[in-house]
């Protein structure tokens, strides 16, 4: 039952997804491709680029992405509907009630006990992009990835928009590998 | 029902706009929500971005949520949601059906070998940002993290829920000191 996998694969993902976008990369990493193998750690990383060309959270766009690639049109609806479910029902009653979260002192505990993880998290998420387990998915292929690595950070830090930086890469990349 | 329309369309705007994940998408809301509609005020929006951030999902949902139910109800939220959703759902299929098709290609083969680099550095630079705040034993405790995902393959879930649990047992032990 692949519809029910995708929806109870991206309900934990919407369950667990604290701390935004790149703390969930490792997330939904872990269950599409390490846990489940529906795709690669290349495919994984070229949402992530596409993602980051176009608007959305993500969260969803992986979840749009990686439903039609597993189940057609239909997963892909499934996915997306199942990732929003649990924030939709959390919010929905954060608002009913008006939770002063800031106020409740266990609340912020628990945060401040999540924030060193979500950074590890986000480092994990790094990590398996530029090393995965299997090597027909390798992000970095050669000395030219590290170089395109070094600048972008280096730019990175410097503020330059994101969109920039991926669409240089890409010319880059035309220029380096054609 | 035109209320309902309003939402979703305000929010279906502002979902097309929002590039490069939830905190690009803040400004926009507060343009439009805020300055424009009047829907919530400067100190519920404040109040709400801490909510936001504290619960799980994608931010631009979460708030998305808060602010169509403090507009219209259950119904108005839902109408904030599908706006914020349908933009990158749209753009987003069209892209894994048409994408199949032009993957081969040399050029859209070689612009990806570029673009992947680009997207961990992407990935690299909150962690950098991040750290910058931290004490010393939080970032040691952030790379056990980050190497027990990635090498010992341990289940993020199960991580998330063990630092919730020291950071609640850490606040229960200091309020329970701070009464004696």
């Amino acid at each position: 039952m692949i519809y029910l996998q995708l929806f109870l694969s991206y309900l934990k993902i919407g369950f667990f997804g604290f701390g935004g976008g790149y703390a969930m990369l490792s997330l939904i990493q872990q269950e599409v491709v390490v846990s489940r193998g529906w795709i690669s750690a290349a495919q994984f990383t070229d949402i992530v680029a596409i993602s980051q060309m176009t608007p959305g959270p993500i969260a969803i766009n992986s979840a749009t992405y990686i439903g039609y690639e597993v189940a057609g049109i239909f997963g892909s609806i499934i996915a997306t509907t199942a990732v929003c479910v649990p924030c939709f029902v959390i919010m929905l009653s954060l608002a009913k009630f008006y939770l002063r979260v800031r106020g409740n002192r266990y609340m912020e505990g628990a945060m401040a006990g999540m924030m060193p993880v979500l950074v590890g998290m986000i480092t994990a998420a790094a990590l398996l992009l530029m090393f995965p387990s299997e090597s027909d998915g390798a992000s970095f292929i050669d000395t030219w990835s590290w170089v395109i690595f070094g600048i972008c950070v280096v730019l990175n830090t410097l503020r330059v928009n994101p969109i920039l930086l991926i669409a240089l890469s890409a010319v880059a990349g035309v220029l380096i590998y054609v | 029902m035109r209320d309902l329309f309003e939402i979703f369309a305000t929010f279906f705007r502002i979902g097309l706009f929002t590039f490069g994940g939830g905190f690009a998408m803040l400004p926009l809301i507060e343009r439009a929500i805020i300055e424009r509609k009047k829907w919530i005020d400067h100190k519920t929006f404040t109040e709400l971005l801490i909510i936001a951030q504290s619960s799980p999902g994608p931010v631009a949902i979460n708030t998305a949520v808060f602010v169509g139910y403090k507009r219209s109800g259950t119904a108005g939220a839902f109408a904030a949601a599908l706006g914020t959703i349908i933009p990158s759902l749209v753009i987003i299929l069209l892209i894994a059906m048409f994408f199949a098709t032009i993957r081969e290609n040399s050029y859209v083969d070689a612009a990806f070998k570029g673009m992947r680099p680009a997207v961990v550095a992407l990935i690299v630079g909150p962690i950098i940002t991040l750290s910058r705040s931290m004490t010393w034993w939080k970032i040691m405790i952030a790379a056990a993290v980050g190497l027990s995902i990635w090498w010992w393959g341990f289940s993020p879930v199960w991580v998330l829920i063990a630092g919730a649990s020291v950071g609640l047992t850490y606040t229960a032990i200091s309020s329970r000191k701070l009464k004696n």
